[in-house]
């Protein structure tokens, strides 16, 4: 954007929006919206204390084991639902549907099945992030060249081979943009999940800040978690465009 | 002109004299039906000589690319019986390599690695299939780009790419899909010189097909005329073209062009 010939940069809006939270926190609205300077300095002062720390370990390992669980199944499904008509047929109402369901009605279910603990909060985080995974990898393999299918098979490839250096190479920007969307659900599946437990990891720390009415820690809280999913999505972001350069092309 | 699977039979005594090499592949009264009851081939029965360049031609939609995927092993036939050298086709194999009208490379890795891609699926070892891969890549005047992937080639380079990687697996049949008609004329032309280098060097036996007719008798040694679907033999056309010398000299041939526009006549009307 340029105004009365200065160019302004993209974080100029940012930086805008912060001011107005900054005043916005110095009237009345500061009860419980504190100013942002102050939720800054409290996740300076949070962030090293060992509640924070045990919280940040049992989420980050409840989030990697879901999103590996998710992975290693959405990829492998998708790849057979893209191949597959029987499969599809049979898969893809339910994973539509779960796409679209209100997957947080589905987490007490969980709870009452697996308990109060990390299983439920992994399982939680899978459900949110399979079934986009799922979807994509369907589509990526769908659109795969009839030609380099063919190609590989005309010169002995077995099924392995065929799956393993012609499906998955050629739908990995879809599979790589399936993987970034699921992830990103995934955050929102980790802390729902802990906040419907309500007794392990950030569900934890929530609890008491809420009740105890601590704004400033509750929101520096939520700006850490913005700022994991908002790097997060930029760094897979990234390496999504690593393998655009042959998206187009296939 | 129909002819039935019986009277094709006679058209496969027109033959080189007895003798003459034997035929690599033979097509016995083959048929292809598709789910849904479309006939794309019924009872066609035609031989390729070994080491020659043999052409199906005919107007589009005519079955040829069924046939010659039938051949490949790509594709299932609903009756009648391929043989490749001597065995039964039930599928693809190493003796036949396929060359693709849109060069099916695989984008995500560089022209190394895609000629090199059959010896790799066959369990090669990676220095030897480099050495093969870069002696092809060389071959095919790609030298200098091996490490290049297949979108900073032209299309003219990518079926060149195509091309080594079917010659580097050293098949005795290369199955060629209108591997011309996706480049510009120009380079074609330059192809269709090369090829003929090709057959008379490599000791190989070549199926092409085709739609252009002036293609088909410049670079075949024998031409399979498909009727429309579904599909039969209806002629079979060697031109007796002297080649070797000047590859420009050909195209001014008046056996070159008598032979072209004989052909014209006959597929003239299955238009419209």
């Amino acid at each position: 954007m340029v105004i009365s010939g200065f160019r302004l940069p993209m974080a100029a809006a940012l930086l805008i929006w912060m001011v107005i939270w900054e005043i916005a926190g110095h009237t009345d609205a500061g009860f419980i919206l504190p100013p942002l300077s102050r939720i800054v300095w409290r996740v300076i002062e949070i962030v090293p204390t060992p509640s924070f720390l045990d919280a940040l370990l049992i989420t980050g390992r409840s989030f990697l084991l879901g999103n590996v669980i998710a992975i290693g199944v959405g990829v492998p499904l998708g790849m057979v639902m893209g191949r597959s008509i029987i499969a599809d047929r049979l898969l893809l109402p339910w994973v539509n549907l779960f796409l679209s369901a209100p997957l947080s009605a589905l987490v007490p279910v969980i709870m009452v099945l697996f308990g109060l603990g990390e299983t439920t909060i992994v399982l939680t985080v899978v459900l949110f992030s399979v079934w986009i995974i799922v979807l994509n990898t369907r589509a990526g393999v769908r659109g795969i060249s009839l030609s380099l299918v063919e190609m590989a098979r005309s010169f002995g490839a077995s099924r392995w081979q065929a799956f393993s250096r012609i499906y998955l190479w050629a739908a990995l920007p879809e599979i790589l943009a399936g993987i970034r969307l699921g992830m990103i659900r995934a955050v929102k599946g980790v802390v729902i999940g802990q906040l419907l437990v309500s007794v392990v990891g950030f569900g934890t720390l929530f609890e008491i800040y809420q009740s105890h009415f601590l704004m400033e820690h509750f929101w520096a809280l939520l700006l850490v978690l913005f700022a994991f999913a908002f790097t997060l999505n930029e760094g897979l972001a990234r390496l999504e465009r690593s393998v655009g350069y042959y998206a187009a092309s296939r | 002109m129909s002819l039935s699977p019986a009277t094709a039979a006679p058209l496969r005594a027109i033959e080189p004299a007895p003798g003459a090499t034997r035929p690599i592949v033979e097509v016995r009264s083959v048929s292809k039906t598709y789910p849904g009851g479309v006939e794309a081939l019924s009872g066609i029965s035609l031989d390729f000589p070994e080491g020659k360049l043999t052409t199906l031609l005919g107007p589009s939609g005519c079955g040829k690319t069924t046939l010659l995927k039938i051949i490949a092993g790509l594709i299932p036939h609903s009756g009648g019986q391929v043989l490749v050298d001597g065995r039964e086709v039930t599928g693809p194999g190493p003796e036949r390599a396929f060359v693709f009208q849109d060069f099916a490379l695989m984008p995500w890795a560089s022209v190394m690695r895609n000629v090199a891609f059959g010896l790799e699926l066959r369990g090669v070892a990676r220095s030897q299939r480099e050495a093969v891969a870069e002696r092809h890549i060389a071959r095919v005047g790609l030298k200098g780009f091996e490490q290049k992937f297949p979108h900073e080639l032209s299309g003219g380079m990518r079926q060149r790419v195509g091309l080594a990687r079917a010659l580097a697996v050293d098949a005795k049949v290369v199955l060629m899909d209108e591997p011309f008609s996706a480049v510009d004329e120009q380079t074609r032309r330059k192809f269709q010189e090369e090829l003929l280098e090709l057959v008379a060097n490599e000791g190989k036996s070549f199926i092409f097909v085709t739609h252009s007719i002036e293609e088909a008798v410049y670079v075949s040694d024998r031409i399979a005329l498909l009727s429309r679907r579904p599909s039969r033999v209806s002629a079979i056309i060697e031109p007796k073209i002297v080649r070797g010398g000047d590859p420009e000299k050909i195209r001014r041939d008046s056996a070159y062009l008598d032979v072209v526009e004989d052909i014209w006549q006959q597929l003239k009307h299955y238009l419209d």
